[in-house]
């Protein structure tokens, strides 16, 4: 499945996921602008190890949690996209002490 | 609608963790049970539970419900191997042991004393001490506002929600289970339950009344009483954390995928499952300060739901003397009670005889209590 924006317009925000640079437009989620760019693995969940991805980019369902400049458990659907974002993979639950 | 349907051995009216756990125990020694169960809109006591298997501090004043809650703690190993067994669900039981965490040196005395006096009752029931040095060795994420911790090795915890879907699929293809069915009349004709709902009447020869809060209606129809209200519990639920808490403590909880159960709230309100912040905030004040990492940790989830209580907090195990072959069973603990409601309760309902162990735990008690008070 590939993701393909509705409008095209709009100032370009660049941000990196997992180290790598990507691009997006400016007010877009950052669930929208991750999938936008082929992401489609933002976490493994802590109870099997699997990859998921979001479900209902509505803040519901908790499947796009992705760590945001060094915060871990971040909703990429509630969040907008931001210049110069480091993003990365949640890998598992949390670690309280980091 | 009536009597053209199979007779069955028993009806149980209710489908949250008692009467869940009934069915299985009672389809289990053979019997033909129908399950009762209302529907979405019921005020769902096992969808809100904290998940605590819990015996410590339990029946200080009543020795037959301390004895009552062990026995049910005893029997959880094998009652969670057996579910795993027949369903393949692992319900997620874990028996590290159980906390209290003190605020004060005051708490840890009554606790204390508390506690002993268990142990004088019924001999066998171990618990121990932990000051704040060995309680941080046990828990270095614990705040230095806690003094201590009472430690008791019968206690573990339980996801409510696997335990309940776990009894419902093990009784699938054994227990003619009936849901969106609220009982509107219970008549006894020719030996025999017959139970009206919307949908029909059914028949049995035989009725178990696990309704929760339900049961305070239905249990006058079989000559029984039921004094229970509703009694709310508040519970929040964290991010999943990397494990932190090996055993549960009375507030606060981890789960076996991280998350963190924040509770023990109580609040009369009546029929209210809302979620208030005062609440909330109570609820994380304490955790923080059992916890100050917490302090920095997000929240998911809260709910509501409505605990089962009677005067004295004590279950209601009762057959009906003007309805022989009727039964009530309440509590508030039907996480707890699970195993001994399966492996004990449900074979005696099957005999038609409850033990003398349960004397204790009829409604008449409350008449008496209402006698005493107006003296």
């Amino acid at each position: 499945m590939s993701f393909r924006r509705s409008d095209t317009g709009g100032t370009n925000v660049r941000f990196t996921f997992e180290g790598r640079p990507l691009e997006a437009k400016e007010g877009e989620t950052l669930a929208a602008a991750l999938l936008a760019a082929g992401v489609r693995e933002f976490r493994h969940t802590p109870a099997s190890n699997q990859p998921r991805g979001p479900f209902c980019m509505m803040g519901i369902c908790f499947e796009c949690h992705v760590e945001v400049d060094s915060r871990a458990n971040q909703q990429a659907c509630m969040l907008n996209v931001r210049p110069g974002m480091v993003v990365r993979l949640q890998r598992g639950a949390r670690d309280p002490e980091a | 609608m009536s009597g053209g349907g199979p007779v069955a051995d028993v009806i149980v009216i209710g489908g949250g963790l008692v009467g869940a756990a009934l069915a299985y125990g009672l389809s289990r020694e053979g019997q033909a049970v129908t399950l009762l169960d209302e529907g979405d809109n019921a005020f769902r006591a096992s969808r809100g539970n904290f998940g605590l298997v819990w015996v410590q501090g339990k029946g200080s004043r009543s020795p037959a419900y301390a004895r009552w809650t062990r026995a049910s703690a005893d029997l959880w190993p094998a009652f969670a191997t057996q579910l795993l067994e027949e369903t393949a669900i692992d319900v997620g039981y874990r028996k590290p042991g159980g906390l209290t965490l003190c605020m004060s040196e005051a708490e840890m005395e009554s606790r204390c004393t508390l506690l002993q006096g268990l142990r004088t009752s019924l001999h066998e029931y171990d618990f121990q001490m932990l000051d704040r040095l060995e309680l941080r060795e046990l828990l270095p994420a614990v705040g230095e506002t806690v003094v201590g911790a009472s430690f008791c090795p019968h206690d573990g915890h339980v996801s409510p929600l696997l335990l309940l879907r776990a009894l419902h699929q093990a009784i699938l293809d054994r227990v003619a289970y009936r849901p969106g069915e609220e009982v509107i009349a219970i008549e006894r004709r020719d030996g025999l339950f017959h139970v009206r709902t919307r949908r029909g009447t059914r028949a049995a020869i035989q009725l178990v009344l696990a309704a929760g809060l339900g049961n305070a209606k239905l249990a006058p129809r079989v000559g029984l009483q039921a004094p229970v209200v509703p009694v709310r519990g508040q519970i929040l639920v964290t991010e999943r954390l990397q494990p932190f808490l090996p055993l549960p403590t009375m507030q606060v909880r981890q789960t076996e995928v991280g998350t963190v159960m924040l509770g023990d709230s109580h609040e009369e309100v009546g029929f209210d499952v809302s979620t208030t912040v005062a609440a909330s905030r109570d609820i994380t004040r304490r955790a923080i300060a059992q916890f100050p990492f917490l302090g920095d940790v997000q929240m998911i989830r809260t709910w509501g739901a409505l605990r089962v209580m009677t005067a004295d907090g004590l279950p209601i195990y009762e057959q009906s003397q003007t309805h022989p072959g009727a039964y009530i069973v309440t509590c508030h603990s039907g996480v707890t009670l699970a195993a001994v409601h399966a492996k004990q309760l449900a074979p005696a309902i099957a005999r038609g005889d409850l033990p003398p162990e349960l004397d204790a735990f009829c409604a008449e008690r409350f008449e008496e209590c209402h006698v005493v008070q107006a003296q």
